[in-house]
């Protein structure tokens, strides 16, 4: 038949194998570092270390020894304890806040995106709105109102990360909607939310993705700073950034009490972002373009 | 018949026309003016026809393709698919209408999802109308997919940016096919593709309307492919039909000065034939501001104050060949 | 017609690095064109008629590899520094592209990016280069040309946009027009039109003429030789007459043959070429058209054919297989 398509091999076979090329080291370093994190916040209790609410007035601001690798705090509480049960909170409050943005604001964009019309007014208003109170102070109205705890922040973090992912997803399925096999999926008579579910979904959650690990990184440090001032998680639960504000009064005396929290931070925030941009590079579907 | 068909919405009636458009009105507006894509336009497909509409770009042969299978809602008019009137039709009733209409694209690429699985895709339509057998469901998929002339062990797992242009439209028709529709428009279905790639898919739909009793609707631009696959051709100039007639007539003595002019404009592949010198004729004028009276005769070397005062309704001027002129050309 | 040759591109190759290994894009070529001719390059996507172009106007993506010479007008253009080349562009040797949306510059007015060429190149003031802009609109069909030099290229449609590009590229007189599928993205009557216009402003300079195209009707009537292109190499070249009429690659007869000719009756089947163009970073050890040639031999696969000639020196062509076409009998 002249019709048969019988050269079909060739093409398929060229499928880029090559994509490991772009992970240079640095992108693996940034997984080791990640997984590290998340390892030891996972295990903290198993590991051999002691409590980080234990307080050794003698050895007060110690230097690294073989009972503190880290050295102890102002209070004789152990460094590397403290650092790894604060890697706990800030993850917590870091990948939660963000899943909530995500969640909420990435079902919002793609509702308004694919629906469009007075929907996506009211949507795209109501984020605006959202956005143009200076964020810290409505944190802090709030949790003056609600009181401070773990909780309360990740919820007030969580609905501040809404408006961003809305307008990522919001944009990505505006762009997809005109696309023809959306169309062509309304012309099998599928229903509204297959065509979200099916079609649209699978091609935006991977730039909704990697905006996500951007947020992540994003809201560490914001909780960092809001710990940093005293209004992030309450004492005696401590995290970097309340770490790094404890430490400001030991600046001239032990810096690292103030730079391994930070360092800690920056490394991980350092981490998120490499990941998110390269995920973010490497999810283009190739068509095949040379 | 290999792939058994699904029960839809009515047994289908003979011997009426299996679509006819009456009056199809599509305006939309840009800001704050009005589009007037198509105004006015009334047509007929017998079954087992392929009825082929040409114009240019703007025309707004693309909006009426979509206007018929209710994609995009017409204005007014109204359009009957085996006797039942598709504007009036809503949500589920619609939806199981679509099971009997589908559509091919210009952009075969664009017109997969790039993430979904070959196998996936050319099966949405069947999970959509209810097969919840996944054996049966791949039976059925396996089936058309050799019918388009692709090996379903070789594609069935792989994502749409693995394959050419050509390979692509095979197995957007394979979708469209897969319910048994009984009518497909095509919409600019080759236009995207190279020359020689053209050919194929062309035969393949030839074969495919032969295999499945299929009737079509085909949109394009190039005359010439039209004309190859027609049994009867409408030419279309912003928004309104300017001649309907049985291909080979329409092309061999055509009535209206339009067709002409397309006809004139085609490259011929033979260096004999010296391309005639045009006559600066203009740019087609816009759909928001028509002209009034025949939308043609700012380009027309015949036209004169009736042009543009009177609109030119479709008569006939041949047995089965209607033009819509004040000054046809037969 | 080889008496006064203007471009001469000798074994010219251009190779791509990408992530799936070495693309050939252009695989030894050689044409000539003559001062005031016009040379038809037909191909399909991907035949490296496009890449061609731009080896010629040295225009290449930074990664690719140019070797051979492009003798345009005595001097070498792969050996002339950059500062010869911009000189060069737009003055002497110039480009209208298919699309002119993407062409011309979407935030300048017409105007500028008239009077802008006109000056850097022939060192005009304000006035003679509105005056000459003005002349040149007119000279390429576009009605009202005074108001159009304030208008931006989207308030134009795609035919007058296409014009614009034109008188640009006419602007300062070049000795050759390289034309890259200049009517590929417009309708057919204003297709027409466009050709008509590039060949009356031809006829008018004495300017020679590259038309780049996927249709062999196109090239039919408006050249007076055409290269055949697939897969990076010329696989026929010839006089448009013979070519037409006496070709000898099997491409070029199945690349016609497969066109649907407005005076065949409908439902007539065409004669389809099955399979694809070839994978360009896996080049065959054979000639490229062997998987889809109807005539292939064991031979045809193995080897690749030079391009050598046919009964005239003109008429060249790339296979072991030729078709022996007698003058007369029908393609």
């Amino acid at each position: 038949m002249a019709t048969l398509e019988l050269t079909l091999d060739e093409g398929l076979q060229a499928r880029p194998l090559k994509r490991g090329r772009r992970l240079g080291p640095l992108f693996w370093a940034a997984i080791g570092w990640m997984v590290l994190v998340f390892a030891v916040a996972i295990f903290a209790d198993f590991l051999p270390l002691p409590s980080p609410t234990d307080m050794d007035m003698l050895e007060r601001r110690a230097a690294f020894s073989a009972a503190h690798w880290l050295g102890t705090d102002g209070l004789g509480r152990d460094e590397l304890s403290r650092l790894i049960h604060g890697a706990r909170i800030s993850l917590v409050v870091g990948l939660c806040a963000p899943v909530i943005g995500l969640v909420i604001g990435g079902a919002l964009g793609m509702l308004a995106g694919y629906f469009g019309g007075r929907f996506e007014t009211i949507v795209a208003g109501s984020m605006d709105v959202l956005l143009a109170f200076p964020p810290l102070i409505l944190v802090l109205a709030v949790i003056a109102f609600v009181g401070q705890s773990i909780f309360n922040l990740t919820l007030i973090l969580g609905a501040l990360s809404i408006p961003a992912s809305m307008r990522v997803a919001r944009a990505a399925t505006l762009t997809l909607s005109r696309r023809e096999f959306v169309i062509a999926a309304q012309a099998l008579g599928a229903s509204h939310a297959r065509i979200l579910l099916r079609e649209l979904l699978p091609n935006v959650i991977l730039p909704l993705f990697a905006f996500f690990l951007l947020g992540v990184a994003v809201i560490i440090v914001v909780e960092g700073a809001l710990s940093f001032l005293g209004l992030g998680v309450p004492p005696p639960i401590s995290s970097w950034g309340s770490m790094i504000g404890e430490g400001r009064e030991s600046l001239d005396v032990a810096p690292r009490l103030a730079f391994l929290p930070a360092a800690a931070m920056f490394l991980t925030v350092l981490s998120f972002n490499l990941v998110g941009d390269t995920l973010r590079a490497l999810t283009d579907p190739r068509q095949g373009a040379l | 018949m290999m792939l058994q068909a699904l029960p839809s919405a009515l047994p289908p009636a003979s011997g009426d026309p299996l679509l006819e458009v009456s009056d199809l009105v599509v305006e939309y507006p840009v800001g704050a003016k009005i589009v007037h894509a198509v105004s006015g336009v009334s047509l007929q497909i017998a079954r087992g026809e392929t009825l082929g509409l040409v114009g240019e770009s703007g025309c707004g042969k693309s909006t009426l393709g979509r206007a018929v299978l209710q994609l995009r809602r017409p204005t007014s008019g109204q359009v009957l698919f085996d006797g039942q009137d598709l504007t009036a039709m809503q949500g589920d009733a619609l939806r199981l209408m679509r099971r009997r209409v589908q559509l091919i694209f210009q952009d075969p690429i664009a017109s997969l999802n790039p993430r979904r699985k070959i196998g996936d895709i050319v099966a949405e339509p069947l999970v959509i109308s209810g097969v919840k057998d996944p054996a049966k469901r791949e039976e059925l998929v396996y089936e058309v997919l050799s019918a388009v002339g692709l090996d379903p062990n070789l594609v069935v797992g792989r994502l749409p940016h693995e394959f050419s242009g050509g390979q692509c439209q095979r197995i957007c028709i394979a979708r469209a096919l897969i319910l048994n529709p009984e009518f497909i428009v095509c919409d600019e279905p080759v236009s995207a593709l190279d020359v020689s790639i053209r050919a194929q898919i062309l035969n393949l739909l030839e074969e495919m309307k032969a295999r499945f009793g299929l009737t079509l609707l085909f949109i394009a631009h190039d005359l010439a492919v039209v004309k190859a696959v027609s049994d009867r051709v409408a030419v279309m100039y912003l928004g309104r039909l300017c001649e309907v007639g049985p291909s080979e007539q329409l092309f061999a003595s055509p009535a209206h000065p339009y067709t002409e002019l397309l006809i004139e404009a085609i490259p011929v592949p033979d260096p004999d034939v010296r391309p005639a010198e045009t006559v600066p004729v203009g740019e087609p004028p816009s759909p928001i501001a028509p002209p009034s009276g025949c939308r043609f005769r700012t380009r027309c070397p015949r036209a004169d104050q009736r042009c543009s005062d009177e609109i030119p309704e479709l008569r006939a001027v041949a047995p089965g060949q209607f033009v819509a002129c004040h000054h046809p050309l037969i | 017609m080889t008496g006064n040759i203007l471009l001469s591109v000798e074994d010219v190759v251009v190779d791509l690095p990408t992530p799936r290994g070495n693309l050939r894009a252009v695989d030894r070529v050689n044409l000539t064109v003559g001062a005031g001719q016009t040379l038809g390059v037909v191909g399909e996507s991907g035949c490296g008629k496009t890449m061609l172009s731009r080896a010629i106007l040295q225009l290449l993506p930074k990664k690719a590899k140019l070797s051979g010479r492009v003798m345009f007008d005595g001097q070498d253009l792969l050996q002339l520094s950059r500062e010869k080349l911009r000189k060069l562009r737009g003055r002497s040797l110039a480009v209208v592209f298919q699309d002119p949306m993407t062409s011309l510059n979407p935030v300048l007015t017409i105007g500028t990016q008239l009077i802008e060429t006109l000056q850097e190149h022939l060192e005009l003031d304000d006035a003679s280069a509105k005056k000459r802009s003005i002349e040149l609109l007119a000279a390429v069909g576009i009605p009202a040309p005074e108001q159009r030099l304030s208008q931006y290229p989207h308030q134009l449609s795609g035919g007058m946009r296409q014009r614009v590009a034109i008188a640009i590229a006419l602007s300062c007189e070049p000795k050759l027009l390289i034309a890259d599928e200049p009517t590929t993205a417009l309708d057919v009557t204003i297709q027409a039109q466009i050709l008509d216009l590039l060949a009356r402003e031809q006829r008018r300079r004495h300017m020679a003429m590259i038309l780049i195209t996927h249709d062999l009707g196109v090239v039919a009537g408006r050249t007076d030789e055409v290269a055949v292109m697939y897969a990076g190499r010329v696989v026929e070249r010839a006089p448009t007459p013979a070519l037409f009429k006496k070709m000898r690659m099997p491409y070029t007869e199945a690349l016609l043959a497969a066109l649907p000719r407005i005076d065949a009756a409908p439902h007539t089947p065409l004669p389809a070429i099955s399979g694809r163009p070839p994978d360009p970073t896996r080049p065959l050890q054979g000639c490229s058209f062997s998987p889809r040639c109807r005539y292939a031999v064991a031979r045809c696969h193995a080897e690749k054919p030079a391009l050598t000639e046919a009964e005239s020196r003109e008429h060249q062509f790339a296979c072991f297989h030729p078709i022996e076409i007698h003058a007369g009998a029908g393609a």
